[in-house]
């Protein structure tokens, strides 16, 4: 919402600050996103008189001017272009010397041959506009030499407020100004409409900070504006009536709780005067013309939307409020044609809807420079209905995002007087007959309970009564004290339909205190009954190890293409490349190593610990998962080496992998994988497989090394603690063998018997070296295990060891055909 | 026999050369008398079983005795080489680059999550998580946004079927927990939020988000400013400045708006703060009583305070990262900027 501090100051009747009155928004009622000053670069411009215009000697088109600038020196001469400077009149006029808007000096040039002393300026020059045929012509009796900006009220800053969902008060010029008459002192009064006439009066604005009057309560009318009684039809019948000729029928009292109908006649539509249009430009909005400006500017001096339409395109003339027919068309104001439905209420003559309720008028009934009678709406439609509505159509404008957010359904009378009034004072016409209410379920101000123990007892600081009531009081609320002042029975004001409780009203209290006027010391608490999540400990011991291990950690988003059967998928995805919730983390990692290829980054280590989705029976299953992907050199090479440091392959792989099912999902056994895409699983012990890991497919670069990448389910189980083993005191007794494997069988299954045959004294059991070529037998291959023998209790001998190792390569040989490789 | 024992002492003479060898001469030396087939010592030691008995007794027993002396004589020169190559060999360059191994590190916002919980582990707040999938009641309902709030447009949250949808902040588990613990509560939640804004330089469909819930009796407003003031102090310094500002949570009454004293500017404003002077780190506020009592706990008896704040940005605002894309990049010249640590480097 942009507001413009003129249009506040008017409100207020004092002058603001800018820049503080943007702190005390933000401080104390809705943040203040910034504030743009508008037209403050006029400061060198000055109020000129014309003195005299004569015809330039070198040029048909160019006048010379004689123009009284109000300086010591005298009248000075200025070469014109433009044909409407008339003498005796007055311009605004641009010093030799001058800054002007866009931050050009004005220089002293000769043009054809003739001297000119600065320059008059058109509206374009100045910013002002896009008129720029002819210079601006100021209508005022300010003496020449006068700030341009000190006699044109152009000078103003258009403050930007972020108003949350919750304060459409706050979408009106008035309702900030009432928070800053709170805030700052003072009251806020509608000002007067300039060309009204003595006779309009203030109307019932001027006790903002007090009670409001109850809605039936009515004053008697402005001069021009005739007010009706409420037409409140018995239930059953469809509440109607006929003012000026117009019937109007409100069929559709749930989508337009309240419905008013003003008939003016007589008006002439023309270009609005410079007040209204400067004031509506001031907050950024395009004037239109005199009749569609005025309900604007209501619109944004008290939010209420309103809509005025041309009578003479009404058939009827009728005006009915009713839920729109299947399929009927209108075309809005913007020229499209719109397909509604019956969820959407319409406004309708006699044959079809003219307006989407709350939403756009139609281009037909728009009023038109030929349009002389006018229909005025001033309504409130029900919010859920129009936010439908606008969803269904895809159309906002000003009025829905009111209506959405709900409007001062007991101001509507003020703001439709108001309307009124303008029109009248803007555009001329009468209004014969008083405006049609119809309210068929006329409701009051509600009243909530306040405690101001309660008050206390929440914000953690003692709270008067007294300031409560004041603070209260400041923004409309009236508050009566009730038990012995136990209690306050406060009465809220339409405006605010966000205060249904309690506690809303501490909340009011807290914020016109100011929320930095409380203290904020520590005091004590008591330690909550919830324990640390476990999973969380198990991830950050996870991260722990593989960062350790040269991994970096990576970020993914769990959206992407698509990475088989069983995915999640968006029903309203961005974009097809993220429409689906991924199943497994190691694509997302590849496309980050194919993004680190791209920068030239060979050696690439990621993991990521991150959610994974599955379709499920019910509903889609989620759970933690854990993977990683490596590609490049082993270690970082080092000068004393000299030669290349070799690429990791897939023993780097597996060691990865196993060190992270150790840390992850330390239930699981790495197993090779079973069927021919080589690689390993991770198999829980019940068999299912929990893990993967393998080389993988890449969009690689030719200097890319191979890419290979593991990925486990995290286990989510307690820890527990590791049980200490005794050290070793007695010495070993190693000894290196080398054995002729058969093909098909496996160095596992070797060290299971080597194992089970040689028994406990057996300590330890290492492959260190694989070995193909002379002196191994086709079919084989030689693989050498260290083995160590120790005794935990007494000095084995060495005799005893090669007894023990000899069995063993006995039952190597009966079990699984291994010999022991001679020489 | 003469020969081999004359032998034997000639190679004894070079045991001196060994404490002066560098580490090139050193191996040639060992090759040359050890080698395993021309090693001098070697030949004699092959050539004993053609020796008489007393002979090879002899000459056996002086040469296994010199292998013995050679092998430590090499084995301590190898030490003290690798030990101080500087102080044997003058001339190797110091400054040279030292062995390295491969380091990983965790993620920046990782880093930064476990710091701020961490903060708040002091302050007596635990971690709670819950499913990335969320029903509209946990996500919306219970959390007091009406019906048709504009939250609930379907353009601004990713849809599954039904009223599945991805949670779009951390703050369903705060129904989760009061639901399943009894007050006191005090618990932050971390976890990814799911919003459908496309990746710009400051939007990403997918952030980080921690949100915080504390609920006991007795609990009010001057303790919700105290404890997130706190944690502010500590994330940031000690002397930041903070402020308290209103703002609006369908599920917060009364709702605020933290802010800290710009990170970059300092306070005296830049376009990073947009010239304000300050940085908005979180959405906060005393906990809705719809919300207490959509969980089944007394509103009149307890009350609380909830906050709910975003790690990428806090992340991005601390270490002046221009573009949210590059915290999921994963560029491991980016990722490794912050492997040592966020925190502790020099400025
Ligand atoms: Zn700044």
């Amino acid at each position: 919402m942009i507001v413009s501090r003129r249009w506040l100051e008017a409100l207020l009747g004092r002058a603001l600050d800018a820049r503080e009155t943007a702190d005390r928004l933000t401080m104390h009622v809705a943040p203040v996103d910034a504030v743009v000053p508008l037209h403050q670069d006029l400061g060198d411009i000055v109020v000129a008189r014309v003195l005299e215009v004569k015809q330039h000697p070198n040029a048909d088109r160019l006048t010379l001017c004689r123009v009284d600038a109000g300086v010591a020196g005298g009248p000075v001469e200025v070469v014109c272009g433009a044909r409407n400077v008339q003498a005796g009149k007055s311009y605004p006029y641009a010093p030799v010397g001058a800054v002007l808007p866009g931050g050009a000096r004005l220089e002293r040039k000769a043009i054809r041959g003739v001297e000119s002393n600065g320059m008059l300026c058109s509206a374009k020059e100045l910013g002002l506009g896009d008129d720029h045929a002819g210079i601006l012509e100021l209508d005022t009796a300010a003496p020449p030499g006068s700030r341009f900006v000190d006699v044109v009220p152009v000078a103003d800053h258009q403050i930007v407020i972020d108003v949350p969902a919750n304060r459409p008060d706050l979408l009106g010029h008035k309702g900030v100004a009432r928070e800053l008459a709170a805030l700052l002192g003072g009251a806020v009064k509608l000002p007067p409409i300039p060309g009204a006439g003595s006779a309009a009066p203030a109307g019932g604005d001027a006790a903002l900070g007090g009670r409001r009057r109850a809605p039936s309560a009515r004053g008697d009318g402005p001069a021009r504006a005739a007010e009706p009684g409420v037409a409140a039809g018995p239930s059953g019948r469809v509440p109607s009536g006929v003012v000026d000729g117009v019937e109007v029928r409100l069929e559709d009292p749930e989508g337009a709780p309240r419905y008013m109908i003003a008939v003016i006649r007589g008006v002439k539509v023309a270009s609005s005067p410079g007040w209204l249009a400067r004031r509506l430009a001031s907050i950024g909005q395009r004037p239109i013309n005199n009749v569609v400006d005025a309900t604007n500017y209501v619109l944004f001096e008290v939010n209420q939307p309103l809509h005025a339409f041309d009578l003479a395109k009404l058939r009827g003339p009728a005006v009915v409020v009713r839920r729109a027919q299947p399929n009927e068309k209108i075309v809005t104001l913007d020229g499209v044609e719109r397909t509604l439905s019956p969820e959407m209420t319409a406004i309708c003559d006699a044959a079809r809807p003219t307006i989407i309720a709350g939403v756009m008028g139609s281009a037909e009934s728009e009023v038109a420079a030929s349009t002389t009678d006018l229909v005025l709406e001033c309504a409130y439609f029900q919010p859920t209905r129009v936010r439908r509505t606008r969803r269904a159509l895809g159309l906002s404008s000003e009025s829905s995002y009111r209506f959405e957010r709900g409007i001062d359904l007991l101001g509507m009378p003020e703001s439709m007087r108001r309307a009124i009034e303008l029109i009248i004072a803007v555009a001329g016409g009468e209004q014969r007959e008083p405006w049609l209410d119809l309210w068929p379920q006329p409701v009051q101000e509600k009243t909530i309970f306040l405690r101001p123990e309660r008050a206390a007892h929440l914000l953690g600081v003692a709270t008067e009564r007294a300031e409560l009531e004041r603070l209260l009081t400041s923004v409309g609320f009236f508050v009566a004290p009730k038990d012995g002042g136990s209690r306050l029975a406060v009465q809220v004001p339409g405006w605010r339909p966000d205060v249904t409780r309690e506690v809303d009203l501490i909340e009011e209290a807290a914020r016109l205190t100011g929320y930095d006027a409380f203290p904020d010391e520590l005091r004590p608490y008591r330690p909550g009954t919830v324990p640390d999540a476990p999973v969380e400990q198990i991830k950050a011991r996870v991260r722990e190890r593989l960062a350790q291990a040269g991994f970096f950690e990576a970020r993914t988003i769990p959206l992407g293409p698509g990475d088989g059967p069983e995915a999640v998928a968006v029903r309203n995805p961005l974009s097809a490349d993220e429409a689906l919730l991924r199943r497994r983390l190691i694509p997302g990692l590849v496309r980050r190593v194919e993004h680190n290829w791209a920068n030239r980054n060979r050696d690439v280590r990621l993991f990521e610990i991150g959610v994974v989705f599955r379709t499920g029976q019910d509903r889609p299953e989620e759970w933690d998962s854990v993977a990683g992907v490596l590609t490049g050199a082993r270690r970082p090479p080092h000068w004393s080496e000299g030669a290349k440091v070799p690429d990791m392959d897939i023993w780097d792989l597996k060691h990865h992998f196993e060190l992270a099912v150790r840390v992850a999902a330390p239930s699981c056994d790495v197993q090779p994988a079973r069927g021919g895409g080589g690689g390993w699983v991770a198999v829980q012990r019940g068999g299912e497989v929990a893990g993967w890991a393998g080389p993988l497919e890449a969009d690689a670069p030719v200097w890319a090394a191979p890419l290979f990448g593991f990925e486990v389910r995290l286990e989510v189980m307690p820890p527990h603690p590791v049980p200490y083993r005794p050290l070793p005191t007695q010495p070993p007794v190693e000894r290196d063998v080398a054995l002729l494997v058969p093909a098909g069988v496996s160095a596992e299954a070797v060290s299971a018997v080597l194992a089970r045959a040689a028994g406990p004294l057996l300590d330890r059991l290492a492959v260190f070296d694989e070995y193909h070529g002379p002196g191994v037998p086709a079919g084989h291959r030689s693989v050498a295990w260290h083995c160590t023998f120790r005794d935990p209790v007494r000095t084995l001998r060495e005799r005893e060891v090669d007894e023990l190792l000899a069995g063993a390569l006995q039952a190597l040989e009966d079990e699984l055909g291994v010999r022991r490789r001679e020489g | 026999m003469r020969d081999l024992l004359a032998a034997l002492t000639e190679l004894r003479e070079r045991l001196h050369e060994i404490p002066q060898a560098d580490e090139r001469r050193l191996q040639d030396l060992k090759t040359e008398i050890l080698g395993r087939k021309a090693g001098a010592l070697t030949k004699i030691l092959a050539a004993l079983p053609g020796l008489e008995p007393a002979a090879k007794k002899q000459v056996g027993g002086a040469a296994n005795a010199l292998k013995r002396d050679f092998e430590a004589a090499i084995a301590a020169r190898e030490r003290d080489l690798k030990r101080a190559p500087a102080a044997a060999a003058a001339g190797v360059d110091l400054t040279m680059p030292g062995r390295a191994s491969w380091t990983g590190g965790l993620h920046l916002v990782t880093q930064v999550v476990n710091e701020i919980c961490e903060i708040f582990h002091e302050l007596g707040f635990t971690r709670a998580v819950g499913p990335h999938i969320e029903t509209e009641r946990y996500n919306f309902y219970a959390l007091n946004f009406p019906k048709d709030h504009p939250a609930l447009d379907a353009q601004d949250s990713f849809y599954l079927g039904g009223d599945l949808l991805l949670r779009t902040h951390t703050s369903p588990v705060q129904i989760r927990t009061l639901e399943r613990y009894p007050p006191p509560v005090r618990v932050v939640i971390p976890g990814l939020a799911y919003r459908r804004d496309p990746f710009d330089a400051s939007h990403s469909p997918v952030f980080e988000q921690i949100e915080g819930l504390a609920v006991d009796e007795g609990i009010s407003f001057v303790d919700f400013k105290a404890t997130l003031a706190t944690f502010a102090r500590r994330f940031f310094t000690a002397d930041t400045r903070v402020r308290f500002r209103p703002s609006f949570f369908p599920f917060t009454e009364p709702s605020a708006e933290m802010d800290v004293q710009c990170q970059i500017c300092g306070g005296t404003g830049c376009a990073a703060c947009k010239q304000s002077g300050w940085m908005e780190i979180l959405g906060s506020g005393m906990v809705h009583p719809a919300v207490l009592e959509n969980c089944g706990v007394d509103s009149e008896r307890y009350s609380g305070f909830a906050w709910g704040m975003g790690p990428d940005r806090i992340a991005m605002a601390r270490h002046r990262i221009p573009d949210i894309r590059l915290l999921f990049d994963s560029d491991v010249r980016f990722l490794a900027q912050f492997a040592a640590g966020a925190k502790g480097g020099a400025r």
